[in-house]
């Protein structure tokens, strides 16, 4: 699993490199672009605010008052008979709701278990390879009037369930069990 | 539905309190929480605006056209409703692309023109095509190159590697685009049969 390790590590700083290379040869004033699109970046930080301020400290009541140990106690053995963790749980079943909540629940779990630890790779993983399917449902098919949805939502739904079976599978594989 | 499990949670949470004599950690819990949203949100900013600059460089330089290029051979065979020339060929690629990168904000309003041209492809109908059901099928799985949202929360919490996950994430929302295609034709051909 080396190749994967290395893969990490290059990836961002050659595409970097790629870009400015690419963007020079273009004639793009880099810098300037750079700064353009950097401006968003403060816009999204800022906008997500209230959204992770509400989701957090839902979490946090939930947790704190023991009621997320005593829901966690129940579900655990038969999550465990099938290989998955119950911690990650709450956060599969908001990923395909609200991609904001999912962010607060991902930065929840990284925060109480470690971003190093099963769980805190596991819902890194699971956060960047699925996406809020009811969103993109309600947003796509609402903008342009489509009213019978067909098989949509359940093929949405699928595949998000298939990105949970897979982040579970390659972070086991790639990080082992721990 | 993101309501109800907002209060669902929440409430849950106060009620559990009462019964468990957890109310000290739930007062602590409502104002720490509120911190810390907040505080990892002003984290975010490093990175998002560092990446989103970076983004915005490739755009300007027509990367994203060019990798849309690469693209459009895979892209037609899962679309083959769609005609070669059809403008909505040309969103659903810049859709894909802007997703790819992880510009979200670009990627919507891309999508959502990919969507009305495939509801003019589809005679103006308020029934969801075939076409549409793929879009969103692919949509859904979302490939993303760098999970800059990640890799930033990781940051703030001390990671020893921070960008480990981004093999694993390609890996594993590749896995789950192809499952997505083979169920969104294992449903077309379900349809197929049945009319």
């Amino acid at each position: 699993m080396q190749v994967v390790s290395v893969i990490s590590l290059w990836f961002i700083p050659v595409l970097i490199g790629f870009i400015l290379i690419y963007g020079t040869i273009k004639r793009v004033p880099t810098y300037e672009s750079f700064v353009e699109g950097g401006k968003e970046g403060i816009k999204i930080a800022v906008s997500i605010i209230p959204f992770l301020v509400g989701m957090l400290v839902a979490i946090s009541v939930f947790r704190a008052s023991g009621a997320l140990e005593y829901f966690m106690e129940f579900i655990r053995p038969a999550l465990e008979a099938v290989g998955i963790p119950p911690d990650i749980v709450p956060l599969a079943i908001i990923r395909p709701i609200s991609g904001s909540a999912a962010l607060g629940m991902t930065s929840d779990l990284i925060a109480v278990h470690g971003p190093d630890s099963f769980i805190g790779r596991l819902a890194s993983v699971l956060q960047g390879s699925t996406d809020t399917t009811f969103y993109v449902l309600t947003v796509y098919f609402g903008a342009v009037g489509i009213r019978k949805m067909g098989d949509a939502l359940k093929v949405g739904l699928l595949a998000d369930l298939i990105g949970i079976i897979a982040a579970i599978v390659v972070v086991t594989i790639i990080f082992g069990s721990k | 539905m993101v309501n109800i499990i907002w209060v669902f949670l929440t409430v849950i949470g106060i009620i559990f309190a009462m019964v468990n004599g957890t109310m000290d950690q739930v007062n602590e819990a409502i104002f720490n929480g509120a911190a810390e949203a907040v505080t990892l949100c002003i984290g975010l900013i490093s990175v998002l605006v560092f990446w989103l600059g970076m983004m915005k460089i490739a755009e300007d330089a027509g990367l994203l056209q060019k990798l849309s290029l690469l693209f459009r051979p895979i892209v037609k065979k899962l679309f083959p409703d769609v005609p070669n020339e059809h403008p909505a060929m040309g969103y659903i690629l810049s859709n894909m692309m802007a997703n790819m990168f992880g510009l979200g904000n670009a990627a919507t309003p891309l999508g959502i023109k990919a969507m009305e041209e495939l509801k003019r492809l589809n005679g103006g109908l308020d029934v969801a095509s075939r076409s549409m059901i793929t879009f969103l099928a692919i949509n859904t799985s979302s490939i993303t190159l760098i999970p800059t949202m990640v890799i930033a929360i990781r940051m703030k919490y001390e990671s020893a590697s921070p960008t480990e996950i981004v093999g694993p994430t390609l890996i594993a929302s590749f896995c789950s685009a192809i499952g997505a295609i083979i169920i969104d034709r294992y449903f077309y051909y379900r349809r197929k049969k049945k009319a």
